[in-house]
């Protein structure tokens, strides 16, 4: 246990004391003098805050790693390192980034800046950005700048000045970093070890366990203690709704929650790897999970965010509920008494209540192999990037000698819970992969769930993109008939 | 050409340079106002107390319970105003009000030590409410009658005898949404008293000098106690040219009341449920073409949503009804315009004023009733051109007007428009589920305050002994290049490097009685004003003997030296002004700024969902003062616009529950304005040439507000998409905002209309009304 939380800082070590343990690492950097860093949302939205925390890497032993500091407490960065707009560069010597910023209009108010920097630096360094083998389950496309630069990067990050041409003109201008890069040289050396933290101010505690033993007994010992990994869903509760915890204890960085093993008959991906983690590591091995990925947040939340974190706060309108449980997806859950599996479908019991109880921390997700051969995620939503679904859906199917054999079919946002279509899989399986089939399952699909008018969407739009979506996927699927499983 | 107007050669004016902060906005070094709380010592935080209904009388408002948090220092209430307890200059927004006039209206404010103990000590505060009736949408306002302000109609030439010649008439309505400035840095203020209790605020505000007077008035001193200064600010967009008078005269309260510095601070969910918003407007309207697709008579009654109180809500809309005409000749019109009063945040300026509102109803009409007059909406906007000579329904000649023809002609070349119609064509005839639309759309824009007295500006320019410069003006900046622009009209007019300019934040004790940095005004008059003090000092200079054979440096020294004031106070006002608010008639602007938009949009059909595949612009920023920030505002402002129309959707509850009134977008996790996947895929902006203004400084034009107006090709574009999914010509109603969800209900109608009996491509049928 450090007795002293500190985090190094542009270079430089600073001390956490007396920092209530809720504070944000953008309060805290703004309190230390760090200006630099705004808040514009407070809700991991608009990513003016924005800030590069070295991070294990998948390329390179260290990335640098564009996340919300509006979101995670700053105690959670104890021992780790941080980089601001300030630290990479100041007015007499600008960061390449900063400079093609500048010169090419890209900041007009400047308050989303900094954020923009920050997010646009850690793509700058991506190992790999521009090279084929990195970018090869992403084919150049009109997200992707010819060096490469992938404007998911970006998606995180809202403007309301420019239009954002001049930003994206910037971006697709870097070059790659320069050989006497500091940044890019920390890449290549370890990244810091998480650090045990008992950290305890104003009555409050945060606590990043050893090891998921300890953690198993913290949870055993306190079933109050508010489980954080990315805390991009605990730092929202407690920046917009006052949730405060007596006891914080993070996960995000135990080893055993942070496993992805590709076996015979299953793939297992740990509760604790963020997103963008799972879907380097994956590399498209898991084609219905890549085609939820860019559309699951943005890049600065999936940066943050893990499967364990959008399945433990049972939101019915997650993303990855929908796709997880179109891949008919387990849910490992451990505790003191040893590991469970349950099936996703029957781990949501209500509004986001599920079946895992309080001592027990979700380990990991499993995918029982072999892949269904026809599958989808379609998300519906106002805005394309960084958006909350209205309705999402994940399909999977297998159509063989023109007949459907199997189907599995995701929703989100249509009930209390995520769910299965049960009646529209019913509808599907054992019957030709036809319009006629497929009109009529559209239908019993619409019929699916009980959504709800809200300000996203009203109900009678949620039904029709259900049975939409099957359309789709049919007009999308027509000629795939022997996909081979 | 006007002395104004005209233009040295090699001039620092029309250089495209970087926004002047732009490497301080890069690093972060760059300051805003809540970045300096940090850096002044015992701070007190405010935090609101916000009224869980739509309307409500205050029974009891019980402060004891928050002084038993800790770190809770004071708690505002209405007994605590020594002056005047307004928020605003017409006397109907009580800063501690005793009446809830909507959901988070905030009824007093408590100070602490830390923003949580703040927090935590509103949250301890009771009040005892007596509910009231409300009025939450602007229908149940007009069918209540409940209106504030004055009503204005405007009128031209004979509506009856207009309508009873008209070859086609059709009538309709169209209601459509408001948009939250959400500029990215919240309401900000930060109050300081001096040892003589003089206040000194820190405010991000459009308006300073409005800012001061209101805190004046509350804290009831003269306006030379209260100084207040405007670094710059994190976007505004209108946002803050009222919004910010009230949160910086609690910030001010607070610091006299306590001695200390008083930090007020909104966070999003409070900026959003607390202030004012773009209006939203109710529109019923009547139309007639003749046979030739020209319009001959518009009849409509447009109603703004004004919120709880009036705001802004009166000018914004006299520039609605000067603007429903855009860009097209109308003979006979007759519009009423009115302000329905409902228990919403009291809606305010937005980039545009007005103008956008008054030109959707016309836009909207056109879009609509092009396919049932059986031709191109193109060709029926281009049909109705103003031409030159024409005048405006308010009587102002249309200058420039084949500037519209230059500005469209512009675009159907720069962007090909022709060629790539018929490959839409094309692509939608073997595209079952994906249609593509284009669609081409004029602006003309009045430039100037409505409001003739508000058309003036000063600035305070300082030489020093070494030749270095100073500059002081009324404007603020707020992102759109104010400063940048005022450096190089400096450096123009005296003739001298830019790098010899520096310019000073906006301070009411440095120039006062400024107007609102608003009206898209902001470097015609404070660029007049500064170009005026740098003439006064050029004439001084002129007078040094032998002053023509030396440096800039030397000069100035000499100058010093032979007693030759170094500094001047300059003054602009617009000329030529004239306006008739009663009468709705005169000349209430200086020029009109003209500019055409395509926007090519891609639609599908499952969902609704669209991008928009490519924007080409053509606009007429006059000769550029600085083309690089000019280029910034057109693509801004257009993207912004877009934003309104087609994505951001403020939802308020309208129903009978616990939450009626209360603003259910509240958030940017739940309003979503246009990201980076908003942004045309190809965007194109050309300024257009040989547009010298005369009479304007540096033959320049106004650029802030109109091209958010382009964005209706957007919309336009979408409407064509939604009818390439039905049969050739069909008219298409698309809601405002056209959401994913608008559109798909806008192409699912489309699909399911009755295939129109067509003749060559034109519409037999000649329906009476387009909707009722």
């Amino acid at each position: 246990m450090t007795s002293s939380p500190s985090v190094r800082v542009n270079g430089d070590q600073v001390a956490l004391a007396g920092v209530p343990p809720h504070t944000t690492t953008l309060d805290w950097l703004r309190g230390c003098g760090l200006t630099g860093a705004k808040e514009g949302c407070a809700e991991g939205e608009c990513g003016a805050c924005s800030v590069l925390v070295a991070r294990p890497g998948t390329d390179t032993p260290t990335e640098w790693t564009a996340l919300n500091a509006c979101l995670v407490p700053a105690a959670a960065l104890d021992g780790q390192e941080i980089v601001t707009a300030e630290g990479l560069g100041d007015v007499s010597r600008l960061h390449p980034v900063q400079h093609e910023l500048a010169t090419r209009g890209g900041s007009q108010c400047g308050y989303c800046t900094p954020g923009f920097v920050c997010s646009m630096a850690a793509e700058y360094y991506r190992p790999g950005r521009g090279t084929a083998t990195a970018d090869e389950h992403h084919t150049a496309d009109a997200e992707h700048g010819p060096n490469g630069f992938d404007l998911h990067a970006l998606s995180g990050n809202l403007c309301r000045c420019t239009g954002y041409r001049p930003i994206r003109d910037a971006a697709y201008a870097l070059d790659a970093p320069t050989d006497d890069d500091l940044l890019a040289a920390r890449s290549s050396a370890e990244p810091p070890a998480p650090v045990a933290t008992r950290y305890a101010v104003g009555g409050a505690e945060f606590v990043r366990p050893a090891d998921l033993a300890e953690a198993l007994e913290l949870l055993a010992a306190d079933p109050e203690a508010q489980v954080v990994s990315g805390s991009t869903d605990w730092g929202v509760e407690v920046n917009l709704r006052g949730a405060r915890a007596a006891t914080v204890v993070a996960v995000d960085r135990l080893p055993e929650l942070r496993e992805l093993e590709v076996g015979e008959d299953v793939i297992r991906l740990g509760a604790a790897l963020s997103l963008s983690e799972i879907e380097r590591l994956l590399a498209g091995r898991v084609p219905l999970l890549d085609a939820m990925f860019p559309q699951f947040a943005s890049r600065l939340i999936r940066n943050g965010a893990t499967l364990g974190g959008n399945l433990g706060t049972g939101s019915p309108i997650g993303d990855a509920p929908p796709a997880l449980l179109a891949l008919d997806a387990s849910v490992v859950l451990t505790s003191r008494s040893g590991d469970r599996a349950v099936p996703l479908a029957d781990y949501f019991t209500g509004y986001r209540t599920t079946v895992k109880a309080p001592d027990e921390l979700i380990r990991a997700v499993e995918l029982p192999l072999p892949l269904a051969g026809i599958t989808a995620f379609h998300k519906i939503a106002k805005r394309r990037f960084d958006d909350i679904s209205s309705v999402a859906v994940g399909h999977a199917l297998d159509v063989v000698d023109g007949v459907v054999r199997r189907a599995r079919i995701g929703l989100g946002g249509v009930a209390a819970t995520p769910l299965r279509a049960v009646a529209t899989e019913d509808a599907l399986v054992g019957r030709p992969w036809t319009e006629a089939t497929v009109r009529a399952a559209a239908e019993v699909l619409a019929g699916e769930g009980t959504p709800m008018d809200d300000h996203r969407a009203s109900a009678s739009y949620r039904s029709a993109m259900l049975g939409q979506s099957l359309l789709r996927l049919f007009a999308e699927h027509v000629e795939a008939e022997e996909v081979p499983a | 050409m006007s002395a104004l107007s005209e233009r040295p050669e090699n001039a620092a004016v029309g250089l495209p340079l970087q926004h002047e902060s732009a490497t301080l906005h890069v690093t972060g070094a760059a300051l805003y106002t809540d970045d300096l709380v940090g850096r002044t010592r015992d701070v007190l935080h405010a935090w609101p107390v916000q009224a869980p209904y739509a309307r409500a009388r205050v029974r009891e408002l019980r402060t004891e319970p928050a002084y038993d948090v800790p770190g809770v220092v004071r708690v505002l209430t209405a007994a605590d105003v020594p002056g005047v307890n307004d928020a605003g200059i017409k006397h109907d927004e009580p800063l501690f009000p005793t009446e809830v006039m909507f959901h988070g209206h905030a009824l007093c404010w408590v100070l602490a030590e830390t923003l949580e103990a703040a927090r935590l000590g509103a949250a301890a505060v009771q009040v005892d409410y007596e509910q009231l009736p409300s009025l939450v949408s602007v229908r149940d306002a007009i069918g209540a009658g409940s209106f504030q302000g004055t009503p204005r109609r405007l009128e031209r030439g004979d509506v009856d005898a207009g309508f009873a010649a008209a070859a086609h008439v059709f009538e309709g309505e169209l209601e459509f949404a408001g948009q939250e400035h959400f500029y990215l840095e919240t309401h900000g203020s930060l109050a300081l008293v001096d040892e003589a209790g003089q206040v000194f605020v820190q405010s991000s505000t459009q308006h300073p000098s409005e800012t001061q007077e209101i805190v004046a008035h509350v804290l009831g001193v003269p306006s030379h106690e209260v100084t207040v200064q405007c670094l710059r600010m994190g976007g505004a967009f209108g946002g803050k040219e009222m919004q910010p008078h009230g949160f910086a005269a609690i910030a001010a309260l607070g610091a006299r009341l306590t001695g200390r510095p008083v930090r007020l601070r909104l966070n999003r969910t409070q900026d959003m449920t607390m202030s004012g918003k773009r209006h939203g407007f109710h529109s019923r309207w009547r139309v007639g073409f003749d046979d030739g697709g020209c319009l001959v008579a518009l009849e409509a009654t447009l109603t703004a949503d004004g919120g709880w109180s009036l705001d802004l809500s009166e000018p914004v809309l006299a520039r609605a009804l000067c603007h429903v005409d855009n860009a097209y000749w109308i003979p006979n019109i007759s519009v009423q315009g009115r302000i329905a009063k409902t228990n919403k945040t009291s809606q305010t300026a937005f980039r545009g004023f007005g103008g956008p509102q008054g030109m959707l109803v016309i836009e909207d009409i056109l879009g609509r009733c092009a396919p049932l007059l059986g031709l191109d909406a193109g060709e029926l906007r281009r049909r109705n051109f103003y031409r030159p000579g024409q005048t405006t329904p308010y009587g102002q000649p249309v200058r420039h007007a084949e500037r519209l023809d230059a500005c469209w002609d512009g675009v159907l070349t720069s962007g090909d428009v022709r060629r790539r119609q018929q490959e839409i064509a094309r692509f939608n005839a073997g595209s079952p589920h994906r249609k593509r639309g284009l669609a081409m759309t004029p602006v003309k824009f009045g430039i100037s305050f409505n409001l003739t007295a508000f058309n003036q500006a000063g600035a305070l320019v300082h030489v020093y002994k070494d030749g270095s410069v100073l500059i002081n003006h009324g404007g603020t900046e707020m992102g759109q290049g104010l400063h940048t622009k005022m450096l190089q009209v400096a450096a123009t007019t005296l003739g001298i490097p830019l790098s010899r300019v520096r310019l000073a934040p906006t301070r009411t004790d440095k120039v006062p009685n400024t107007s609102a940095t608003a009206a898209s005004s902001g470097a015609d008059l404070n660029g007049a004003a500064i170009k005026n003090a740098c003439e006064q000092i050029k004439a001084r200079l002129a007078e040094v003997e032998g002053g023509d054979r030396l440096t800039w440096e030397q000069l100035v020294n000499t100058a010093y030296h032979q007693r030759i004031q170094l500094w001047a106070a300059g003054f602009y006002k617009t000329e030529g002004l004239h306006w008739d608010a009663a009468a709705m008639r005169g000349q209430p602007f200086k020029y009109f700024a003209y500019g055409v938009a395509a926007a090519e949009v891609e639609v599908d059909g499952f969902s609704g969902a669209y991008a928009v595949r490519r924007v080409d612009i053509v606009h007429d920023v006059g000769d550029s003062l600085s083309p690089l920030v000019d280029i910034g505002q057109i693509e801004g402002g257009f993207v912004q616009g877009a934003g309104w129309l087609t994505l951001e959707d403020l939802r308020w509850d309208e129903s009978d529950g616990p939450h009626r009134g209360r603003l259910a977008t509240q958030a940017a996790s739940t309003y979503k304005l246009p990201s980076l996947s908003e942004m045309p895929a190809e965007f194109n902006v050309t300024l257009l040439e040989k547009a010298h203004e005369d009479g304007v400084v540096y033959g320049s034009k106004a650029v802030g507000e109109p091209p958010l107006m382009l964005a209706f090709s957007v919309r336009e574009a979408l409407r064509q998409a939604a009818a390439a999914f039905g049969p050739a010509g069909t008219s298409v109603d698309l809601a405002s905002p056209a959401t994913p969800e608008a559109v798909y209900w806008a192409l699912d109608a489309a699909r399911k209309a009755d295939p129109d009996p067509t003749v060559d491509g034109v519409a037999r049928r000649q329906p009476e009304e387009v909707s009722s």
